[in-house]
């Protein structure tokens, strides 16, 4: 999955229809971030790419690239 | 890795008791806004549950199914060799609630009676404890009963946790009869996780002081609670989920030389739909066969696994059927079994 793919993937996740997200982005500055949206990512994270984040590990990723980079180890 | 095996032994009856009292999740709105609940009710997939009133407890619960079970089934108490009550919630710090209900049930004072205090995955530790002591000749009869008001537990101003949890009983008769095949138990913990579910003030590293009944705001988004109440952290409890629980299903099936489709039923500790959904998907299970309770009844912690054997099963447990169940939570716990059933006994379940 290239980083545009994962840009449209993560828009479906955390539920953003109505503007464009960029790699530079600090997803925890979105209105949709909350709890839930934390949720939806790490189940995201398993199903598609099997991989198991605990919240510690998490807390060290910021922009939307950093989580890209995750999927990509 | 280790797995413990049974014959001839197994639940041959069934009850269930809850509080009348429903909670319609998306009216639970005093302390957050209903758009937001309905939010996390969705999320969580709990719908309805039971909360039991200040009087009632876990062991009262335990009587009540305890009670229909005996009468249901016609048991003559002076059978019952064996009393384990299961919960997280007893009636006092001592003595053991299992004692309190022997004398409750009439039972006779060559009963054996502990208590065994684990938390989700308990009902299913319990049954391999009864099972080992049943397998044996001598014990004629044994009772589980397994309580929890969870209600109690948690703080209603904390939405990781304010809609999840529910209160429930039930009580499980296990005999030793050939017409049993093999039973096969995998029992696992993992302690460094302590943290991840845990109630930190009340017990006696952190006992209760003024200081630690004080409500707080613990964290970014404003949740509200003391340190003697129960506390989750969810994220974590569903990474650490998906990383043990389908890897221990897995090697307890190939152990005991199991498809994943040979089963009648697939019984899941109901935690919440988001973790339930998630898990058997990642099993590719079929999930017509997964009963789930977890919308009108909540997270009832250890009971929620047989209480929907109770609500789901009945009129379905003619015949011989091979059930397997898998439950996980606070400690870190996690446990699956293998169960062969035979005309399993279910009563109506009972409102309290």
């Amino acid at each position: 999955m290239d980083m545009n793919e994962f840009i449209e993937k993560i828009k479906e996740v955390l539920e953003i229809e109505d503007r464009e997200v960029n790699e530079s982005d600090l997803f925890r500055d979105y209105d949709e971030w909350d709890s839930l949206a934390y949720l939806s990512v790490i189940a995201f994270l398993d199903e598609e790419y099997e991989i198991q984040m605990e919240e510690a590990e998490f807390n060290t990723l910021k922009t939307i690239e950093d989580l890209y980079n995750v999927t990509k180890k | 890795m280790s797995f413990i095996t049974y014959n001839g032994v197994g639940i041959t009856a069934l009850s269930a008791a809850v509080p009348k009292r429903v909670i319609n999740n998306y009216e639970y709105t005093e302390f957050f806004p209903a758009d937001e609940v309905r939010e996390v009710v969705d999320k969580i997939g709990v719908f309805e549950r039971r909360f039991a009133d200040a009087e009632t407890c876990s062991s009262d619960l335990c009587y009540a199914a305890a009670e229909k079970l005996i009468i249901d089934n016609d048991i003559d108490r002076s059978e019952i060799d064996l009393l384990v009550f299961i919960s997280q919630t007893p009636d006092y710090r001592m003595p053991a609630t299992s004692i309190i209900l022997q004398h409750r049930l009439g039972l006779p004072n060559s009963t054996i009676a502990f208590d065994i205090n684990l938390g989700c995955s308990a009902f299913i530790y319990g049954m391999s404890v009864v099972y080992a002591m049943m397998e044996n000749s001598g014990l004629r009869k044994a009772l589980i009963l397994d309580g929890e008001t969870r209600s109690r537990v948690y703080s209603a101003k904390d939405r990781r946790t304010a809609f999840i949890f529910g209160d429930a009983g039930v009580a499980a008769l296990v005999e030793r009869d050939n017409k049993f095949g093999e039973s096969t138990f995998s029992l696992n913990s993992d302690g460094s996780r302590e943290n991840l579910i845990k109630i930190n003030a009340g017990g006696y590293r952190n006992p209760s002081t003024p200081e630690t009944l004080k409500e707080k705001v613990v964290d970014e988004y404003g949740n509200i609670r003391s340190d003697e109440h129960g506390y989750m952290n969810g994220g974590d409890v569903f990474t650490f989920v998906n990383r043990e629980v389908p890897r221990d299903i897995k090697n307890t099936l190939e152990y005991s030389k199991r498809d994943k489709d040979s089963f009648d039923y697939i019984i899941f500790h109901q935690a919440n739909n988001f973790i339930n959904s998630h898990v058997a998907k990642k099993l590719k299970l079929d999930t017509s066969k997964i009963p789930s309770t977890i919308e009108k009844f909540g997270n009832t912690s250890s009971v929620s696994v047989p209480l929907t054997i109770v609500s789901e099963l009945k009129d379905k447990m003619a015949g011989e059927k091979s059930l397997l169940m898998s439950a996980f939570g606070v400690g870190m716990t996690w446990a699956t079994a293998v169960v062969p059933f035979v005309d399993l006994q279910i009563s109506d379940i009972v409102e309290v």
